[in-house]
């Protein structure tokens, strides 16, 4: 037996066959290129997604995190006392705690004095609650009566603050309370906030006056060098109130992915998204598999009759199928790395295209052909050699 | 000479219980190697039904069918498929692949010997389409070649594997007079040059002289003419 041929007859016929007829072998592959960008666009908002939601939490400075037990993501928390938070220093192993006040609030374009809601982090400014320099740098200026840091990576529907800043025309209102935008700094967008700003805590309280100082929305926790924030965080467990979750960076970060993912619809939405692109695509291919087999089947009744084996016609079917995988993957990731450029520039998600995602996405489609062969070959019984002559 | 075809008493009826139907009873006859005979006979007399016992294609129970050497009667596919490959088939509709030009249909009994190379495959089946006639057309695909053009590249198929044994249904029923005469001549030709037992069911009495023998099967028995 000889090998290459056993693939590689089936495999030029399959080829002959498909580009014998080019308006079908173009609806097949923009079938599958359909199916291609489809699944490309919904993994990519998706992963955009979870990207976006832990864009503010991957920027804390701490080793462990408080929040109320009932806060089911960051940037809707509910309130907690202080008083929790200055009791974890009773333990040993903590070095300081941090108090983290968050708020949406209206923030008006200074040019066009259009409203829209963004993110206001409160922070203690003698502390670094951020793992961003531009944040750091500017703590003393903060401490400064309404003075706040601007994001530079929100929508672009806030307006040019970085131009307007160098203009000095940096004064604008936040819940209609007078501030000043004294610098800029990068966090990203999510789907909870187009834009962020972050203040000290005391001009957090003057925007927000009917916030407390006292009542708190996440504890930052910093450890001496050197301890177990899994051993401190059992114990701080037994000595904080129940109300209070505790979690490493790990945990935060994967808290709030899980709030996406599972909480909010939005994830079950593009999971949903997904699976229609797979299952429109691998009917697509079976319809042009299965009218494919029943339009040569007096052909391959012929080769049959010749002698070639049952197992020869299975090999055409799944080398079409694969040829067809192959030629509708290679447009689509094409297209859908202008999509993901395009979506970018548009919505400002990151939305990179990973090795990672192009391999999964080409082992979708090429398991949607796949099955789309399997299901299309049962087919091929039709062809009986006795009923050609 | 070698017996190519040896069957002996054999029966066959399609469906079962009450609706079974005879259509070949006891029919015993031996073919010699090399030899050309003619079946003829009334439509639904069971030929076709003949044809595609010898050619394996259909598996009969009761009697003897020795093809090549191979018994048929009881067999496995795989045993009947090895010998397929030794016999060639030309059908009342040429059934070529309508996607592959004539050159690429005629390869496609090659393909399946692995002990050639594809160059050798090449030479065979230009120098077979050439010996049919159409050494200038072996680039056509089958919609750009006339009927009898198509039924010679269908007989260049069945016989560039050298064949032992050609079967033929009514090869030229669906073509006219002249290129129905033409076709069935370049077949005798070839296979007299090869030492090819051929079995050529047809109703047309024009190509009669081309038959070392004529048989005529009527209600399913046979008999010499
Ligand atoms: N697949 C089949 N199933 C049932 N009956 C069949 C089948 N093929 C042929 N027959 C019947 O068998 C008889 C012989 O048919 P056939 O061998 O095609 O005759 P011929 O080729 O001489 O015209 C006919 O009566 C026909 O109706
Ligand atoms: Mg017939």
């Amino acid at each position: 037996m000889n090998y290459t041929n056993w693939l590689y007859f089936p495999m030029r016929l399959a080829w002959r066959q498909l580009i014998f007829d080019r308006t079908k072998l173009m609806v097949a592959i923009c079938g599958v290129l359909f199916a291609c960008v489809l699944v490309f666009m919904q993994l990519g908002f998706r992963d955009a997604l979870y990207a976006s939601a832990t864009s503010a939490p991957v920027k804390l400075d701490g080793d462990l995190f408080l929040m109320h037990k009932q806060s089911e993501a960051m940037w809707r928390p509910i309130e907690f006392k202080r008083s929790e938070l200055m009791r974890a220093l009773g333990n040993p192993a903590v070095a300081d705690v941090f108090p983290l006040y968050l708020g949406l609030a209206p923030f008006k374009n200074i040019e066009t004095k259009v409203k829209r809601t963004l993110m206001v982090y409160g922070f203690d400014p003698d502390s670094t609650s951020f793992r961003i320099e531009a944040i750091n740098n500017k703590r003393e200026a903060l401490k400064l009566k309404d003075t706040v840091l601007f994001d530079e990576y929100s929508r672009p529907e806030f307006g040019p603050i970085g131009q307007l800043i160098a203009a000095n025309q940096n004064w604008t209102e936040i819940k209609d309370y007078k501030v000043a935008i004294i610098g800029l700094f990068r966090m990203g967008v999510s789907f909870a906030a187009d834009g962020n700003v972050v203040t000290s805590d005391l001009n957090f309280m003057r925007i927000f006056p009917k916030r407390s100082l006292d009542n708190i929305d996440v504890g930052i926790i910093k450890l001496t060098p050197g301890s177990s924030q899994t051993s401190v965080k059992g114990e701080l467990e037994k000595l904080l109130d129940e109300s209070i979750n505790i979690f490493t960076y790990q945990e935060l970060l994967q808290f709030e992915k899980n709030y996406w993912a599972n909480m909010a619809p939005i994830g079950f939405i593009f999971g949903f998204g997904t699976i229609m692109g797979w299952v429109v695509g691998l009917v697509i291919v079976y319809q042009i598999l299965f009218t494919d087999i029943a339009n040569h089947r007096n052909e391959f009744a012929t080769l049959k009759a010749m002698g070639y084996s049952h197992g020869y016609f299975i090999r055409v079917v799944f080398a079409s199928a694969l040829l067809l995988a192959i030629f509708g993957f290679i447009p689509g990731l094409m297209l859908s790395l202008g999509l993901y450029h395009l979506a970018e520039s548009q919505i400002f998600m990151p939305m990179p295209m990973t090795i990672a995602k192009a391999t999964s996405v080409l082992m979708l489609i090429l398991s949607m052909c796949f099955i789309a062969g399997l299901i299309a070959i049962r087919k091929l019984r039709d062809a009986d050699p006795a009923d050609m002559f | 000479m070698q017996t190519a075809i040896d069957v002996q008493n054999l029966s066959f009826s399609f469906g079962s219980g009450t609706l079974v139907q005879p259509v070949l009873k006891e029919i015993t006859i031996s073919i010699q190697q090399g030899e050309i005979v003619l079946i003829t006979g009334p439509s639904g007399s069971g030929k076709t039904t003949f044809l595609t016992i010898i050619g394996g294609l259909r598996q009969a129970f009761t009697g003897s069918v020795v093809v090549l050497g191979q018994q048929f009667i009881q067999s496995s596919e795989q045993v009947r498929v090895k010998v397929r490959q030794q016999i060639g088939f030309i059908f009342q509709q040429h059934n070529l692949l309508k996607s592959l030009t004539a050159l690429q249909n005629v390869s496609m009994t090659l393909e399946m010997n692995n002990q050639l190379s594809e160059q050798q495959r090449q030479e065979r089946a230009i120098a077979m389409l050439t010996a049919v006639g159409l050494g200038d057309r072996i680039h056509y695909k089958p919609d750009q070649l006339s009927g009898g053009q198509r039924q010679r590249v269908s007989i260049a198929r069945a016989l560039v594997g050298q064949p032992k044994i050609v079967l033929a249904d009514e090869p030229t029923a669906s073509l006219d007079k002249q290129s129905g005469y033409e076709a069935v001549s370049i077949l005798k030709k070839l296979a007299k040059e090869s030492q090819t037992t051929i079995l050529l069911v047809t109703h047309d009495y024009r190509i009669s002289d081309v038959a070392d023998r004529i048989l005529e099967l009527e209600d399913g028995m046979i008999r010499n003419i």
